[in-house]
């Protein structure tokens, strides 16, 4: 029993389902609705108080939420329907969506289109098998920025955090702001996963020290954390005996990686990439499942949320068209991970596209003075040279329409991947 | 305010200690749990395998073989009369090697001692046929079609609020401190007050043997087993659909793997002698040991999609089997205070409970004359978790209640409608961890991250203590450490620590 039909449904009002909705309504299509759990829209960004977004897309420096307003506004004032505290339930593949909400109770929803903008959880403690008790105070940063930001509690006194990720150095700044005390980040790889500029604004400019290729092999304390031990690792990332280090704190702040919440897009048996944790795409955002896209952290997680708010314009566009029946053409090309990339999207293009396809990858390490390297076939299509890749960062690379055409003419898959100087 | 005197006192809130009170519930006696965590359940009952054993293994003649064999019996009903999970998936106990087909060939003979039924022993092609993830190197395996699978807690939570709903009082935050015989009556100190009774049950897991020890001159001594465990996550098809068990050897017991009754794969546990018998810590030694012996069994184990880890303690007696019954050598007039013990109940403890529950029960009834009450009342939970409804039960829950429409949990899809129930029930939740193990609140793949802040308030406000004194498992495992507001004006505003 269908209770509603929509054009294009949108699972997520976070800024990537935000703007992918705007996109759509741009396009013409009138009948959009975006489903949100949150009682508010703006999703990640309504706890992410700092400054440092917007400056790609608006030329200034916005606070999380200013951002999300922006986009939420605009939402508003294009008519655009949001049902907030609804928690979708299932996907399928012919675009039946299941939903609940305390005031609308349980709903089966059919979409033309449906795309999946549902975002990114952290990496628990158990994904990381680290031992010892299991007390209070062990908190993914995101869990604590939305206990400080959003509920106004603080988490905990004395604090050391796992990884770099950029919430674990934005929450190493927020509690240090908050008077608490801040002992060290560590970090088990030899750089750091987060952006360089949140390392100099968020650590060393408060003196917290990071330690690279150090973990957290041990955690004390029966109730609340005691202390931590921290270790330095091999290059097996291994912890190397005698080399520990114990901090008597009463938290454990844990930012070790974000990944894709796609139990929703599995469901519906979206084919989903075992590096990104997210769908394969082409280059209109387009999953496995005609008809179904996804943009934003759901599909790759980002650094910056002007490339997610970019990103989900191009979905709500392409789905928009979609929906008026405009189809791709041409073989499809698939975009392979060459020598150190890890991850690129789009995973596939169409022969026949004639608009610019910008794609996103990690480094798989580190990288100086070096070149991203596009290649089809035997034929080098686009060299970018940078003076630093680092897995902390997304690197991107644009290729022109006029560009692709040189890509139609030859027959093989796309590689993207880096050359080192003197290679 | 708390009942200080009643006729019976059992002390202990694990599954031996709920299923006792439960069978005790149905006749006419003041009865008292006293439980030194700070819910049910929170000893082994919580961390162990979670595997009603078919009963091959213990020794024919031992009380763990006989409590085995009738515990498991009794457990397709109780669960069903608890509306509580049960599901008989079998097990297999795999050979390696031919020198290990003997070992298999003498748990099958065992297993018949035992009385255990539906057993076979299988060859290599059919366990593979079965279990396509086994080593392809097996030879031979047990097959025990009558083993299975429940939530430890889950039926002791079920058990307890039976129980509770049927007048027995469990009081938890009560450690013993001593137990003190008069002529006609027991004292029981606790680090909260002190308690009185005639019959005296003690139940109480690993610290069973020093509770024994104080009221008793013939001492026990007892060895603290810690077993570690990994927890995957849930997938749309397991690697396996069964128990499956090492041989044991001289290298000891193995470790087994196996689906839960929600769908996860555990795999441990451990077994370390350790001095501190709350000393639940995992280690980094304990959990590679896990994944060295548990290759043997799949060798393509991954524990990428592992959600957590954990260890329990099993209360392991020097003797090696169950000492249950009553204390004799206290037993001197008709009208003396009696106790009753049920000590060392380590695997296959969990199965054994309701047969151990039967036998303290018959044994007190000898004793006392207690009459049977006429109007046992049936303790109906709120139905089935919104997770395991379909369209239309969800549809209709919401429709009956809008809290169903309010996802709090979403790995697990837990609704707020349960999570007050939790809280609401006759023995109810207290702490993050109560809520998380009587609805799955925080069990999924994010353990916690996003709804945990929402299951605080929901505490908060149904238990009307402010947030920060919100615990995630009782005693002073705050979760915060104050408001902003009070940080910002600066100084030490929370002297807890």
């Amino acid at each position: 029993m269908i209770d509603l039909n929509v054009d294009i449904l949108i699972i997520g009002a976070g800024p990537a389902g935000l703007a992918a909705a705007i996109a759509a309504k741009e396009q013409g299509i009138d009948s959009i609705l975006i489903l949100e759990r949150e009682d508010m829209p703006g999703g990640i960004l309504r706890q992410c108080i700092h400054n440092g977004f917007g400056l790609h897309r608006f030329n200034e420096e916005l606070t999380g939420p200013e951002y999300a307003q922006r986009d939420i506004d605009r939402v508003n004032e294009l008519g655009i329907k949001i049902r907030c505290g609804t928690t979708v339930l299932s996907v399928s593949e012919d675009k039946l969506v299941t939903c609940v909400s305390s005031e609308e109770g349980f709903r089966t929803i059919k979409a033309k289109a449906i795309i999946l903008a549902m975002g990114c959880r952290e990496r628990p403690r158990g994904a990381l098998c680290t031992p010892g008790t299991r007390c209070a105070g062990i908190y993914s940063a995101g869990t604590a920025q939305r206990f400080v930001n959003l509920e106004g509690y603080m988490p905990g006194r004395r604090v050391v955090i796992l990884g770099s990720g950029d919430i674990g150095l934005i929450m190493a700044r927020r509690m240090t702001l908050q008077g608490a005390k801040v002992l060290a980040c560590v970090e088990i790889m030899p750089y750091s996963s987060g952006l360089n500029r949140n390392i100099v604004q968020c650590l060393e400019d408060y003196d917290i020290p990071l330690y690279l290729s150090h973990t957290v092999t041990d955690i004390k304390g029966r109730e609340r954390v005691e202390g931590v031990t921290v270790a330095r690792v091999d290059e097996n990332r291994k912890p190397i005996p005698g080399t520990e280090i114990d901090f008597r704190c009463d938290t454990l702040l844990l930012s070790c990686g974000l990944i894709p919440e796609n139990e929703l897009s599995l469901g519906a048996g979206v084919e989903l990439s075992p590096v990104t944790s997210g769908a394969v795409v082409d280059e209109d955002l387009e999953t496995s499942i005609t008809g179904i896209y996804a943009c934003g952290n759901v599909l790759h997680v980002h650094d910056l949320v002007d490339h997610v708010s970019s990103e989900s314009f191009r979905a709500g566009k392409a789905a928009a068209e979609y929906v008026k029946g405009i189809k791709r053409e041409g073989r499809i090309i698939h975009v392979k991970d060459g020598f150190g990339v890890r991850g690129v999207v789009p995973q596939r293009i169409h022969g026949g596209c004639r608009e610019d396809v910008t794609f996103m990858f990690r480094p798989a390490s580190v990288y100086r003075n070096s070149t991203a390297v596009v290649t089809c076939g035997n034929n080098v299509i686009k060299r970018k040279k940078a003076m630093i890749f680092t897995p902390g960062e997304m690197a991107t690379l644009t290729l022109k329409a006029s560009e692709l055409e040189a890509v139609q003419e030859v027959d093989g898959d796309i590689t993207v991947s880096i050359e080192q100087e003197g290679m | 305010m708390n009942d200080l005197t009643s006729d019976i006192i059992i002390i202990g809130a694990g599954i031996t200690g709920c299923a006792v009170a439960r069978e005790l519930s149905r006749y006419d006696a003041s009865v008292t749990v006293l439980e030194a965590g700070s819910d049910v359940a929170e000893g082994a009952t919580k961390a162990n395998s979670g595997i009603i054993h078919a009963g091959f293994d213990a020794l024919p003649g031992s009380r763990k073989a006989y409590h085995n064999v009738r515990g498991a019996a009794l457990y397709p009903k109780l669960c069903e009369d608890l509306g509580v999970g049960y599901r008989r998936c079998g097990a297999l106990v795999i050979a390696l090697s031919e020198d290990e087909r003997r070992t298999i060939e003498e748990l099958y003979e065992r297993g018949i001692a035992n009385g255990v039924e539906g057993m076979r022993i299988i060859e290599r092609d059919e366990i593979l046929k079965l279990e396509p993830g086994i080593n392809p190197e097996v030879v031979c395996a047990l097959h025990a079609t009558t083993s299975a699978i429940v939530s430890p807690y889950e039926v002791a939570f079920a058990l307890a609020d039976d129980a509770a709903y049927n007048g027995v009082q469990f009081l938890t935050d009560q450690r013993v401190v001593s137990v003190k015989r008069d002529t006609d009556h027991y004292t029981v100190t606790t680090t909260d007050s002190e308690y009185t009774c005639k019959i005296l049950i003690n139940c109480a897991g690993s610290f069973g043997a020093d509770i024994h020890n104080q009221i008793s001159d013939n001492k026990l001594s007892m060895v603290h087993r810690r077993g570690q465990y990994y927890l995957l996550d849930r997938a749309e098809k397991l690697q396996f659909g069964r128990t499956i068990f090492q041989c044991p050897s001289k290298m000891g017991k193995g470790v087994l793997i196996s689906p839960t009754l929600h769908g996860n794969l555990i795999i441990g546990p451990t077994a370390e002698d350790i001095d501190d018998p709350e000393d639940t810590a995992t280690t980094a030694d304990g959990l590679a040991d896990i994944i060295a012996k548990a290759r043997r069994t799949w060798p393509q184990l991954s524990v990428r999609t592992n959600i957590t880890n954990f260890s329990g303690i099993r209360a392991h007696l020097t003797t090696g089997d169950f000492v249950i019954g009553r204390l004799d050598d206290v037993r001197e007039a008709s009208d003396a205070p009696k106790a009753y013990e049920a000590i060392g109940i380590e695997s296959p403890g969990l199965s054994a409970a309701p047969s151990i529950a039967k036998e303290i029960c018959q044994l007190v009834l000898k004793d006392a004359a207690l009459t049977e009450k006429k109007d046992i009342k049936k303790y109906t939970r709120q139905g089935k978790s919104f997770h395991d409804m379909s369209a239309e039960e969800r549809a209709e829950a919401v429709k009956r209640d809008p809290r169903y429409g309010n996802i709090i949990c979403r790995c697990e899809t837990v609704t707020e409608a349960e999570i007050r129930d939790a809280i609401r029930r006759p023995v109810g939740a207290r702490s993050i961890d109560a809520v998380k193990r009587r609805t799955r609140a925080g069990m999924g793949r994010c353990q916690g991250g996003f709804c945990s802040p929402r299951v605080a308030a929901i505490i908060s406000e149904e238990t009307g203590i402010p947030l920060t004194e919100v615990t995630k498992n009782g005693g002073r495992s705050y979760l915060l450490t104050g408001t902003v507001e009070e940080y910002l004006k600066g100084g030490e505003s929370d002297d807890r620590s």
